[in-house]
């Protein structure tokens, strides 16, 4: 079926934000996706596209405090959040304690879903210190992994959240 | 994916985005958390040419108890008996998962923590699973077995009180008017003695079930003195199984009890083949879940803390 007619002209709008503790103004159209108002508007490309169909959660992000799919938020919600993507985790250099859990325990294989499993983990170890099967089973049900290595990627939660007790 | 071009407006109060709808026609939509409507939106099944953000109005995610004894209100249909919780619109299914007030009615937990991810769960709302009226939406299916009322603000008429039975009128259709939104969603604490619980059973995490079946039920000893069955996913709107329900009430809840109550829920079903499993294959798991709700319903009524979580194939 023809879409309906094109609307005449879309007014954009200002979207003021901090990402990573930085503040971005930008103007966007309305229909800008979250995920490519990070990636194209402000080159932070560390946030992937994956299905795009709010399944895959390649593209979490923190918002508010609160993980969100960024493929299924429009930037202009983003108004005045505060926002943390997978490039805010290191700091000077040093990865953050959940990357290098990640590392120690191979809960990688080609890596294109693992911002959004950090970001995953980082917003269930803000809410949970001491995490269980079932509770990091339930906090990553959001986030596919083709690799389909998920056995390590279970060990390396359960290593960033025992290594944040013993600090 | 982009969608189609739109305009978008951000309303500062529920009564302005009331005033938005009757100005801008039918090429409007509203946005609440928008997990269905921007999917829909990407692949360009739905086109509005106007978005109407309802996320920014202050004081429309709020979880409230209100003892109703004696103090009227909603008495048209009865939610002043008893104690209600009141759920603003745009509460979101995490802050209900999250929640202790409405853990005290078991099945609202199940049903809260229970929706696909926790990404999703963090953005989506009560008010905009009801309003979508998915056939698969699992709010509706829960809330059909307790005493549920929700609460419509209109441009151009009063405010209104519609049951929820009278709310879901067919697949992704409403009783809301084309100016009016849901401001509020009321529902009626069950008595003592009562209990209930949610099972669906789904593919993975982020999709819609394959099918669901909500029971709420009251026992005193081991009979069981009134209950409510509803399905979900195998029909156009949540299917009550009055049947189902018939076969219990007044009934020692035992095995042939429970056989019968399965056995009428499967009748009840009306589930078309789809990627999800064939009809057959459906309306044999509605009736195994409801088995399965009800034995956990009837513990829960007896006071007993039961766990519940989703089923994965």
């Amino acid at each position: 079926m023809p879409e309906t007619a094109m609307p005449e002209t879309i007014e954009k709008i200002s979207v003021t934000l901090k990402v990573n503790g930085k503040e971005y103004q930008r103007l966007v159209e309305p229909r800008m996706l979250l995920v490519e108002f990070l990636r194209e508007e402000l080159d932070l490309t560390g946030t992937h596209v994956g299905c795009d169909t709010t399944y895959c959660g390649a593209c979490t992000v923190l918002m508010n405090g609160a993980s969100v799919k960024s493929c299924t938020t429009f930037a202009v919600q983003a108004d005045g959040a505060e926002l943390l993507t997978v490039e805010g985790l290191a700091h000077n250099g040093e990865l953050h304690p959940i990357q290098k859990a990640f590392g120690d325990a191979y809960g990688l294989q080609c890596g294109y879903c693992t911002p959004g499993l950090l970001i995953s983990t980082y917003q269930l170890l803000e809410h949970n210190t001491s995490p269980n099967e079932k509770d990091i089973r339930k906090a990553i049900a959001g986030n596919t992994c083709r690799c389909t290595g998920y056995q390590n990627i279970f060990k390396a939660i359960q290593l960033a959240a025992d290594n944040r007790k013993g600090a | 994916m982009y969608p189609r071009s739109f305009h978008y407006h951000r309303a500062k109060s529920l009564q302005e985005a009331a005033a938005m709808l009757a100005q801008l026609g039918d090429q409007a939509k509203l946005l609440a958390g928008g997990q269905s409507l921007i999917p829909l939106m990407k692949l360009r099944f739905a086109n509005p040419a106007h978005l109407v953000d309802l996320n920014f109005i202050a004081g429309t995610s709020y979880i409230h108890s209100e003892a109703g004894v004696g103090e009227g209100g909603y008495s048209e249909t009865g939610v002043s008996e008893g104690g209600v919780l009141r759920f603003g619109a745009l509460t979101r299914h995490a802050e209900i998962e999250n929640s202790a007030l409405a853990a005290t009615v078991p099945i609202l937990h199940d049903c809260a923590a229970g929706i696909a991810d926790v990404q999703i769960r963090n953005r989506g709302t009560i008010g905009g699973s009801l309003a979508e009226a998915d056939p698969s939406g699992d709010w509706a299916c829960v809330l059909s077995t307790l005493s549920t009322e929700v609460r419509c603000l209109g441009a151009s008429s009063p405010e209104r009180v519609i049951p929820l039975s009278e709310f879901i009128l067919d697949a992704y259709t409403s009783a809301l008017q084309p100016d009016e939104l849901v401001s509020e969603v009321m529902v009626k604490i069950p008595v003592k003695g009562s209990g209930g619980a949610y099972l669906a059973f789904k593919r993975s995490a982020p999709v819609y079930p394959t099918a669901s079946a909500a029971v709420q039920l009251t026992m005193e000893g081991d009979r069981c003195t009134d209950v409510a069955i509803a399905l979900g996913c195998v029909g156009l709107t949540a299917i009550k199984a009055k049947d189902a329900e018939a076969a219990l009430r007044g009934q020692t809840l035992n095995d042939k009890a429970l056989a019968a109550a399965g056995e009428a829920a499967s009748a009840a079903a009306e589930p078309q083949d789809d990627m999800r499993g064939s009809a057959d294959y459906k309306r044999a798991l509605v009736g195994a879940l409801v088995k399965r709700a009800i034995a956990i319903a009837a513990r829960r009524a007896h006071g007993e803390q039961v766990e519940v979580s989703h089923i994965y194939a």
